[in-house]
């Protein structure tokens, strides 16, 4: 129940709710939460809510450290 | 789809079973707190490929399988009160109280609706100005602060006939009550991903303290094995402290927003959970200034004592005690399509990840 999806801001409307894609779906998401958020953020959604935006530079980081503990190979 | 896929890579996977294989030496037990952990990690057959030295103990991470009877009783109660719509998550329908379930209520013409989001029972309170709409608010740090919003939300638009019986709880004191049950050997805990995106990595400071390290891991295959990798690791050098491997979603504050809408509308109360019984400050209450939206208090229902079932080994298997396949009725008299148990019911669920997976 606690599963929360990525999805990306398409449009944010009136009153904290924006259109998310979530896996080629178009869903209408509160903000109320994440008011920061940006169009084309990525954000964690749950129960209707985004709870987070995803932040890019540390899932770039987390993907570099494995690159760096050998477990990727550099591209 | 972007921040899912890259964290899925089986090459990847392999690298990290080495590594973990490693850096194992004594022999080590972990709970993963967290359902969606459970399921996970049954789904992509994390258990067979780790090395034996390490076994994943599955904990009371399931909000629905938590729920007490009790608790599930007096829903049902309010459901069958005259003029009530009762809304819930999708996930508590089919969950086993004592005397029956809101799915069959709701087959037998109770008037009961499953919502998406707390959003959803708004609109049906919106839509239905002469029923009395409830939700029953199940879930943990994840899904609470949605059902704070719906009653800030509920007071702005002047709803009169919303109410919400709040029964969710508060993760951190259950890890604490296990590790003082000391029932089971837990070496460290891989924190629920989701819940900390809210609390933050703060709340297990104390555990971590205590001797245990704790890793806030996500939820795809790597995430999880990169968490096994950071808590054998930190075992076998001694150490312990809270580590966050999901860092895309995780603040070490958690989200203030959420914890600010958590605390004006409600504040910490004791909780029932089942196998485990009443933790103090491991629930919600609505705060006064909320009154008006509380279930508990506008409806005073007679429910009888609640009853277990019988033979069902849930209590044990959410405190880690038992493994799924210990119950005598494991996928003989208790399967997904007839269960016995919420465990059995919940997606989320112990005995459902291990029997539609394996171990
Ligand atoms: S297998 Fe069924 S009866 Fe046994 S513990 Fe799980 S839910 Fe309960």
């Amino acid at each position: 129940m606690c599963l929360a999806i990525p999805g990306k801001v398409i449009k944010i409307k009136e009153n904290d709710i924006a259109d998310v894609e979530i896996g080629g779906i178009v869903r209408e998401v509160g903000l109320h939460l994440a008011p920061e958020t940006k169009e084309g953020d990525y954000v964690l959604v749950h129960a209707g809510y985004a709870i987070q935006t995803i932040d890019e530079e540390a899932a770039r980081e987390t993907l570099k450290l494995w690159e760096e503990l050998g477990i990727v190979e550099t591209p | 789809m972007r921040h899912l896929s890259e964290y899925r890579d089986p090459a990847l996977a392999k690298k990290f079973i080495e590594e973990i294989r490693k850096v194992s030496h004594k022999k080590i037990s972990l709970m993963e707190v967290c359902g969606t952990h459970t399921v996970a990690i049954s789904k992509n057959g994390i258990r067979q490929v780790l090395p034996e030295k390490i076994t994943l103990l599955s904990g009371p991470g399931c909000p629905v399988c938590v729920t007490a009877n009790r608790d599930l009783d007096k829903a049902i109660a309010i459901a069958q009160e005259p003029g009530v719509i009762l809304t819930t998550f999708g996930d508590m329908m089919k969950v086993p109280g004592s005397h029956s379930s809101l799915a069959r209520e709701k087959a037998e013409g109770v008037d009961i609706r499953m919502v998406y989001s707390t959003l959803d029972a708004l609109g049906i309170a919106e839509n239905n100005p002469n029923k009395k709409v409830v939700f029953f608010g199940v879930g943990f740090e994840t899904t609470s602060p949605t059902v704070a919003l719906s009653i800030i939300e509920a007071e702005r638009r002047g709803l009169k006939n919303y109410s919400v019986l709040v029964r969710h709880k508060v993760i951190p004191p259950a890890m604490i009550a296990l590790l003082s049950l000391g029932e089971v050997r837990i070496d460290g805990f891989i924190c629920p991903g989701h819940v900390s995106t809210i609390i933050g990595s703060l709340p297990y400071e104390p555990i971590a303290a205590e001797g245990i390290p704790c890793v806030i891991g996500g939820f795809e295959p790597l995430d999880i094995l990169q968490s096994i990798l950071m808590l054998t690791k930190q075992i076998e050098n001694g150490e312990s402290c809270v580590e966050i491997q999901y860092s895309r979603s995780v603040r070490p504050r958690g989200n203030e927003i959420a914890l600010q809408t958590l605390d004006k509308v409600f504040k910490l109360a004791d909780a029932d959970w089942r196998g485990i019984g009443i933790i103090p400050e491991s629930g919600h209450a609505l705060r006064e200034e909320y009154a008006a939206f509380d279930a508990d208090r506008t409806f005073k229902v007679d429910i009888p004592p609640p009853k277990e079932a019988q033979g069902c080994s849930c209590g044990e298997i959410l405190r880690g005690v038992k493994f799924p396949h210990e119950c005598k009725l494991f996928g003989k008299a208790c399967t997904p399509e007839a269960p016995v148990g919420p465990c059995m019911v919940s997606s989320e669920g112990s005995c459902a990840a291990y029997y539609r997976y394996g171990k």
